[in-house]
């Protein structure tokens, strides 16, 4: 699974790798899943339908992330754009 | 001698001048707006040298801003969207600059299609549009700040924008839209070029339909089985219009109700023309 990013000027950076089978890799995925929720990020799954059709699903918790994920994209938090 | 021979000179320029005077009034006006044009035009590219040469964007006065740099986020902003949403909608993004998305929320019409879509813009507010007439319903502003500014700006690559959009829309869209800045449409983005957009997309989807069936014609019977598929992994949405329409027709004026409207967030009535 990887902790992916969205940032400005870069796209996206990896901020964490690991395989959830090994303990050791897990504690490091929740404990940078935590750290980028608590700087205030959305976290969403791509996900793939049965069909083939491509949707995505946020999750507020490490738990709320399916094993098999493959990513979790973070982005910074929607806010209200600029009413001009 | 000399004096019959001033008096034709004069009387010769008098005419002239007659004969020119109209066409120097209709150049004139002309060749003062083409001098105008090219001194505001010197200025301008005087000023971006210098905004350049201090290292901050003319646009977003940003310091540090490198084009190269950006141009590099942007590239791997793409590959990511395209790893995420379906073949369609890259492929309309990559032609067309926006996407289309069918209402998430899937409430039956009596129809039978989508109630209402959304077309998301890049760094633009998201408007919500009736697919059957076009209509523009509402302009959703929401934006992704990172105010982190790793570089200066907490503005995200066009394509994370709209991967950022995609993905809260299609997860959450209740979410999205109560913290986005409702407008009437015709407040930030021009109304008239959202109806050119909406006709460019439907013209869009006719190539690309028609592109489909030749090569399902002339495919193997194999080959037209992956045709097929790959067709319907990009288009079957259980959401969509059923009937895909063949031209984009204008739409009816504003009294002509939408099916179900998107969910409503705090409304800002006052209008502005983009």
């Amino acid at each position: 699974m990887k902790l992916l990013r969205l940032k400005p000027g870069h796209g996206e950076v990896v901020l964490a790798e690991g395989d959830l089978e090994v303990p050791e890799q897990e504690r490091e995925l929740i404990e940078a899943f935590r750290r980028e929720l608590d700087a205030g990020m959305w976290a969403a799954v791509p996900t793939e339908r049965r069909d083939g059709r491509r949707e995505a699903e946020m999750v507020r918790s490490f738990d709320e992330v399916p094993r098999d994920a493959e990513r979790v994209i973070f982005f910074p938090r929607a806010a209200g754009g600029a009413g001009r | 001698m000399l004096l019959p021979l001033s008096a034709a000179a004069i009387m010769a320029m008098a005419l002239l001048w007659e004969l020119a005077l109209p066409r120097l009034r209709g150049s004139l006006p002309q060749l003062a707006h083409e001098l105008a044009a090219r001194h505001r035009a010197r200025h301008a590219t005087d000023r971006s040298r210098r905004t350049l040469a201090s290292g901050e964007h003319p646009r977003f006065g940003q310091q540090g801003y490198d084009p190269g740099r950006e141009l590099r986020a942007e590239q791997r902003a793409r590959e990511l969207l395209r790893s995420c949403v379906n073949e369609e909608e890259w492929a309309m993004y990559r032609d067309l600059g926006f996407l289309r998305m069918w209402a998430p929320t899937r409430a039956p019409t009596h129809t039978g299609g989508a109630p209402y879509a959304y077309l998301v813009y890049p760094h633009k507010p998201i408007v919500a549009y009736v697919p059957q007439t076009g209509a523009l319903l509402n302009e959703y502003c929401v934006a992704f700040p990172d105010e982190t500014r790793p570089y200066g700006s907490a503005r995200l690559p066009d394509a994370d924008d709209v991967l950022a959009k995609w993905m809260a829309l299609n997860a959450d869209e209740r979410r999205l839209i109560a913290d986005a800045n409702m407008h009437l449409p015709g407040r930030q983005v021009d109304p008239q070029q959202v109806h050119e957009d909406l006709a460019r997309l439907s013209r869009w989807e006719r190539e690309r339909m028609d592109r489909l069936q030749r090569a399902v014609r002339t495919a193997p019977s194999s080959a037209a089985g992956v045709v097929i598929e790959n067709l319907m992994k990009g288009d079957s949405n259980s959401a969509r219009p059923l009937k895909i329409a063949t031209a984009y027709t204008p739409p009816r004026p504003a009294s002509a109700p939408a099916d179900r409207p998107p969910p409503a967030g705090p409304v800002r009535s006052s209008v502005r023309p983009a």
